[in-house]
C-alpha cells in the first residue's frame, strides 16, 4: 500500500512539474492549467494524507484503500476530461461561427472591389 | 470537366449577388472537392432556372472546385477551413439571409439533384406557405436509386421521426431542400453541424414550422464517392439519433419556458 501511495505521490509531483513548466513555456494557457493543477494537487493530498484517504474509503463504503485511491483518481480525471469536452465544444462553436463570419466578410469585401 | 459557356461566366461574375425583388431565390451548392461535377451543376441551374444566382459554398476544397465554380458563373463563398456539411450549408444560409433573399434552395455539388426540379420546389414553397420543402426521391413514382444500406437507414429514420414530427417524412436524408425566409432566419442561427438533414427537421419542428415534400429525380453522383461509407454508417445512425434526441429534449424544455429568450442563438447547433 505504501508503495502505491509513493508511486501516486511521484506521479502527482511529476504532473505538477510538467503542468507548471508547460504554463511557463506558454504551451498551456493558465486558465486551462488550473484544472490540471487541482487534479494533481488532489492526488498528492490523497496519497500523502492517509487519514483523508481512509475517511473517503469509509464514506464510500469501498472494501480497501488502494481501490479507493484508484477510483478517486479515475473520478478526478473523468471530471477533467468532461470539463475539457465542454471547453472544446464551446471552442468549436466559436471557431465555426468565426470561420463563417470571415468567409462572409471576405465575400462582401470582394464584392465591393468588383467593378 | 466540362467548360462553361464563356459569355455566361463573364456576365454572372460581373457584380455582387443581390436579390432582384420580392420573392428572390438563391440556389446554394455546398461543395467539397467537387471539381469534376461543380461546373455541370452550376450550368444546369443556370440553364433550368435562368437569372437565378448560384452560390457555391466551398468547404476548403483541396482541388480546383473554386475555380471551376467561378468559371461556370457561380458566386463563391470560400470557407477558410473545413467545417463539414452543416457548417458549410449554414454559412450559405447566413449570407443569403443577410443579403435579403426570400427563398433558398440547396442543391448538392455532386450532381445528384436534377436542376429541373428546382422550380417545382420553389413553386411549392411559394404556394404552400410552409417553411421548408424537401425534394424527395420517395414521394412520387420514381422512388428508387438508393443503395440497400441507405434505404434501410431511411426506413429506420422514417419510423423514428414519424411520432416526433407528427407526420410522415418519406426522404429525411434528402439534401435537396428549399427554405423560405423564416426558416432561413432560424437556420442561420441554429443548424446541425454533421449530417444536418434529419436533425434540421427536428429543429424546424421545435419552432412548429411546417415542411412538405415534392417528388424529385435523383441521379447517381457524377464524380467521387459519398462521404458516408459503410464504416461511418453506424456512427451516422448514433450521431443523428443523439442529435434528434437532444432536439426533442430542447423542444420539451422550450415548451415549458415558452416566451423566454426566443431569439437567443442555439449554441450546440451552430455548433
Amino acid at each position: 500500500m505504501d508503495h502505491l501511495l509513493n508511486v501516486t505521490t511521484g506521479l502527482s509531483v511529476l504532473l505538477l512539474a510538467i503542468v507548471l513548466l508547460s504554463v511557463r513555456r506558454a504551451h498551456i494557457r493558465p486558465e486551462y492549467s488550473v484544472t490540471w493543477l487541482i487534479a494533481a494537487a488532489a492526488m498528492l493530498l490523497l496519497s500523502r494524507v492517509r487519514p483523508l484517504l481512509d475517511l473517503l474509503r469509509r464514506l464510500s463504503g469501498l472494501p480497501d484503500t488502494p481501490l479507493t485511491l484508484f477510483l478517486m483518481g479515475a473520478g478526478v480525471f473523468l471530471i477533467m476530461v468532461f470539463r475539457f469536452s465542454v471547453i472544446l465544444s464551446h471552442l468549436r462553436d466559436d471557431n465555426i461561427a468565426l470561420a463563417q463570419r470571415v468567409a462572409i466578410l471576405e465575400y462582401h469585401v470582394k464584392s465591393q472591389r468588383q467593378p | 470537366m466540362s467548360g462553361p459557356a464563356p459569355g455566361r461566366a463573364a456576365s454572372a461574375n460581373r457584380g455582387p449577388m443581390h436579390p432582384t425583388g420580392p420573392g428572390a431565390l438563391l440556389v446554394i451548392v455546398p461543395a467539397y472537392n467537387e471539381e469534376g461535377a461543380i461546373a455541370a451543376v452550376v450550368e444546369s441551374v443556370h440553364t433550368h432556372v435562368p437569372g437565378t444566382p448560384v452560390l457555391v459554398i466551398d468547404d476548403c476544397s483541396q482541388d480546383s472546385t473554386i475555380d471551376a465554380a467561378r468559371l461556370a458563373g457561380a458566386e463563391v463563398l470560400a470557407l477558410p477551413h473545413h467545417l463539414g456539411l452543416g457548417g458549410c450549408v449554414q454559412a450559405g444560409y447566413k449570407l443569403a439571409y443577410e443579403l435579403g433573399f426570400d427563398f433558398v434552395i440547396r442543391v448538392d455539388g455532386d450532381g445528384q439533384h436534377d436542376a429541373r426540379d428546382i422550380l417545382r420546389i420553389l413553386d411549392r414553397l411559394r404556394t404552400s406557405g410552409c417553411e421548408m420543402v424537401i425534394g424527395s426521391r420517395f414521394a412520387g413514382e420514381n422512388g428508387s436509386g438508393t443503395g440497400t444500406v441507405r434505404s434501410l437507414g431511411i426506413r429506420f429514420f422514417r419510423m423514428v421521426l414519424r411520432p416526433i414530427l407528427g407526420k410522415p417524412v418519406h426522404d429525411p436524408t434528402s439534401g435537396f431542400v428549399g427554405v423560405n425566409r423564416r426558416a432561413l432566419d432560424l437556420f442561420s442561427r441554429s443548424f446541425p453541424l454533421e449530417y444536418p438533414e434529419i436533425e434540421a427537421l427536428v429543429v424546424l419542428q421545435r419552432k412548429r414550422f411546417r415542411f412538405e415534400e415534392v417528388p424529385c429525380r435523383m441521379r447517381p453522383r457524377m464524380t467521387g464517392r459519398s462521404s458516408i461509407t459503410a464504416m461511418k454508417s453506424m456512427y451516422y445512425i448514433v450521431h443523428v439519433l443523439l442529435g434528434v434526441f437532444v432536439n426533442v429534449l430542447r423542444f420539451e424544455g422550450r415548451r415549458r419556458q415558452q416566451p423566454v429568450e426566443e431569439k437567443k442563438e442555439d449554441r450546440w447547433t451552430t455548433s
